[in-house]
């Protein structure tokens, strides 16, 4: 909800690939280009910072570091040169996760190419998310896929390591590997959803819910106010291995 | 960045309170109590924002006024002098949507072994389901059963879902998460695999699986790699704009739209699924929304023309906690997990004001009371309105370190305006954020027009008049699988004629003796973010379709 306040807005010089713009102050990049007069197909997606299709790269006048950010998620400055990434092309091989072993075998396999990693770090340097890329190529390289796993849980795969990787490793897609081969075969299986399963298979619960779907609303709103509610657990759960 | 000094003043009144907060109970409202708050304050009931539908079959219902304008608009398409003899891709089932509901589809109807297609907007993932944060239901746990996930859903949704949809969500719930388990996904478990679960709005048990506070994105991407790997091919940048119905009236195929070269393809399929998503992107009653750059609710205009009824459009879900500040971030979602952690919500003189895990409609409105006829809201620099949610309580009850393992993606968000969540609230006003309603089906996606099946958001039914937390990641597995799977059997033994248009013929027909007589077009695709002081330089003044 908004009400009236006052204010005065400074507008600033955005280079959008080369031709400048005068943008508002406190847009992100992705509002500027927007505002801009730029009716985005590529390089827009969620626009709140989970899909990773609006990978921007950009330099700040007087300054020779390339920076990233995600278009959606950052804020233009004053003297920004920017241009996006919505696609770089990357290497993604096609598997069948339930015949694969979590190893260091399989990773190389599949992506010989992490063995060509120079340690360079580039590609931490320009992860939007801030993930320790080098790292999980490495973690993966040497078979360690839990730390793969663990360390690039939060890779959105928006490319842009994939795009500076002297390399040339598809970085990302290493990664999803990493993690199905995780979440396949090395975190244990749910034992209460093992149970759950064979309830639900030898039809349980069917007669409890055809009851509660023949009752009366008045009924079925008694049930409801009246069911009892799990209390808030809160004592800390056990902490997973982080490290 | 932090937070300016106009709005430090009330972080001291709710820091004073906060530990007599820890101590005190908030009262849960009965379902009168809830019943009073909502008609008073809930978007939904501000009579001016809807109006009925003048055509279709669901002449006379009432929908909000910002979709009744996509729903009365005419086609993309000229139906008399379209060329369709001309087929580009020839399949069985076609999946229109690569979001969640629309890839688990195609994985099911592809171990059918028949030909997949699917057609996506965007990238193939391109979706809501990307952005869901907080978890996916499902009663696995012993204490709880499918029967009071049933008794949730119901009482969650007014009462008024059908039966028969929810059934089939509360039992196939473990079924599908041993299937996420299986492909990979990487919940979060403790050491002997059992899952860590916890409340969510509604729910009377704890019953909420999460994958950190990314549950979609890990899924979304699992099940697309896995799409991947079955080679299932997935046309991207090129949503459907129309359906094609054989002179039956039978769903055989669709048009897309190449977004990048313009040109419109035809696609002959046995049958079709229609996974296109909600309808955040309509900015209904002015809100912002959390939802994808893509959701412009095109399935439902589609199916709409096709002849499929719709049920519940008259109900629009707000998500309580919406960022209200910083400015570049406004309605974009603060997760329900936060609350599910045990974070307060506060307004400005440092008190609670609703039990914060009422139903999403409930919160809501009370929010919007506290805003408004109360007058206890916090107001930003740029004039925007909201109340407090407590995050550092979470890592107070529940131990430091929390926050950061629990809900990485909204600390890492809120970081990078230089707020950190761990030691500072976080202020909210609710966004539009879920479709409630949407094409009707039966349970097993099926809709009134043969050969066509619906499934996730565009579906309605299942939620009644407000979806619980973590029942969308839920709908859009269980009814995406089951239309999969229902698509490709029909699809096994159909037998198509020759794709027509005229639905969209007599649909235009409609309108033009319902006097209403307009030159908008829909679906609408994307929606303009471009201000009016470029747009009116455009040549023609507006864009190309």
């Amino acid at each position: 909800m908004a009400v009236e306040t006052e204010q005065k807005v400074e507008s600033l010089d955005v280079f959008i690939m080369g031709k400048k713009y005068q943008i508002p102050k406190g847009l992100t990049i992705l509002k500027a280009l927007e505002y801009a007069g730029y009716r985005l197909v590529r390089g827009v997606g969620c626009r709140a910072g989970f899909c990773g299709a609006c990978a921007t790269v950009y330099r700040k006048e007087g300054d020779f570091r390339l920076r990233v950010g995600l278009a959606c998620q950052t804020v233009v400055e004053d003297k920004m040169y920017l241009t996006q990434i919505p696609f770089y092309p990357a290497v993604k091989k096609t598997y069948d996760v339930n015949q694969l072993r979590p190893d260091a075998e399989t990773i190389l396999r599949f992506y010989p190419e992490v063995t060509r990693c120079l340690q360079c770090n580039t590609c931490r340097k320009v992860c939007p998310q801030d993930l320790d890329v080098m790292r999980i190529v490495a973690s993966a390289t040497r078979g360690d896929i839990a730390k793969a796993a663990d360390l690039s849980f939060d890779c959105l795969q928006c490319g842009l390591c994939t795009s500076r990787c002297p390399a040339e490793i598809s970085q990302y897609n290493v990664a999803m590997l990493a993690r199905r081969l995780y979440g396949r075969h090395i975190a244990p299986p749910a034992p209460h959803l093992l149970q759950r399963i064979k309830e639900v298979a030898s039809r349980q619960f069917d007669d409890n819910i055809v009851r509660l779907m023949s009752l009366s609303t008045e009924d079925l709103k008694k049930l409801y106010s009246e069911r009892e509610i799990e209390p808030e657990e809160l004592v800390p759960s056990a902490k997973k291995d982080e490290d | 960045m932090s937070y300016p000094e106009m709005m430090r003043e009330s972080i001291g009144k709710l820091e004073e309170t906060r530990n007599r907060r820890r101590m005190q109970s908030f009262p849960r409202l009965g379902l009168k109590e809830k019943q009073e708050l909502l008609e008073a304050f809930h978007p939904d009931f501000k009579p001016d924002a809807f109006r009925p539908l003048a055509v279709g079959p669901n002449a006379g219902d009432r929908v909000p006024n910002e979709l009744a304008d996509l729903l009365e608009g005419r086609s993309r398409i000229n139906p008399e002098t379209f060329d369709l003899s001309r087929v580009d891709y020839d399949t069985d089932v076609l999946v229109i949507g690569g979001g969640g509901a629309g890839t688990a589809s195609a994985l099911l109807a592809c171990e059918k072994g028949v030909r997949v297609l699917v057609a996506t907007k965007l990238r193939w993932g391109d979706a809501n389901t990307m952005m869901a944060q907080g978890g996916i239901q499902a009663a696995d746990k012993p204490g709880d059963s499918p029967a009071l996930h049933y008794l949730d859903v119901m009482g969650g949704g007014g009462f008024v879902n059908i039966p028969e949809l929810v059934r089939a969500l509360v039992t196939d719930a473990p079924l599908v998460i041993k299937w996420l388990e299986e492909l990979g996904v990487m919940f979060d478990k403790e050491p002997d695999g059992t899952m860590i679960t916890v409340h969510g709005g509604g729910t009377c048990r704890r019953r909420m699986h999460s994958c950190r506070d990314y549950t979609g994105m890990e899924i979304m991407r699992v099940l697309r790699d896995e799409a991947r790997n079955r080679g299932i091919q997935a046309l991207e940048f090129r949503p459907a704009v129309e359906l094609l119905l054989d002179e039956r009236g039978y769903c055989c195929g669709a048009i897309l739209y190449d977004l990048e070269t313009e040109e419109y393809l035809i696609v002959r399929a046995k049958s079709v699924v229609l996974a296109t998503g909600g309808m955040g992107r309509l900015h209904i009653q002015g809100f912002p929304t959390t939802n994808h750059y893509g959701a412009t609710a095109d399935g439902l205009v589609m199916a709409y023309r096709a002849g499929a009824k719709m049920i519940f459009m008259d109900t629009v879900q707000y998500h309580p906690t919406g960022a209200a500040y910083p400015e570049q971030i406004i309605g974009q979602l603060v997760t329900e997990k936060v609350r599910g952690l045990g974070a307060h919500l506060v307004n400005a003189e440092g008190e609670r004001f609703i039990y914060e895990l009422e139903t999403r409609d409930v919160v809501s409105a009370a929010i919007i009371r506290e805003c408004t006829e109360r007058g206890k809201g916090v107001v930003t620099p740029t004039g925007m309105v909201g109340v407090w949610l407590d995050s550092p309580l979470i890592d107070i009850v529940r131990g430091e370190g929390t926050i950061r393992r629990a809900l990485p993606a909204m600390v890492r968000q809120y970081a990078r305006f230089g707020i950190d969540i761990t030691q500072e609230p976080i202020l909210v006003y609710p966004t539009q954020h879920y479709q409630n309603g949407g094409i009707v089906i039966k349970d097993d996606g099926a809709t009134s027009v043969p050969g066509l099946f619906v499934a996730g958001e565009a579906s309605g039914g299942v939620h009644g008049r407000n979806r619980l937390m973590g029942n969308s990641l839920l709908d859009i597995l269980v009814f995406g699988r089951r239309a999969g799977t229902s698509a490709a059997e029909w699809a096994k033994t159909a037998v198509i004629g020759s794709p027509t248009l005229k639905h969209v013929q007599d649909y235009h027909d409609q309108l033009i003796r319902s006097g209403i007589n307009t030159d908008r077009v829909s679906p609408m695709i994307l929606p303009d973010y471009t201000p009016p002081h470029t747009r009116i330089r455009r040549l023609g003044g507006v864009p190309v379709g």
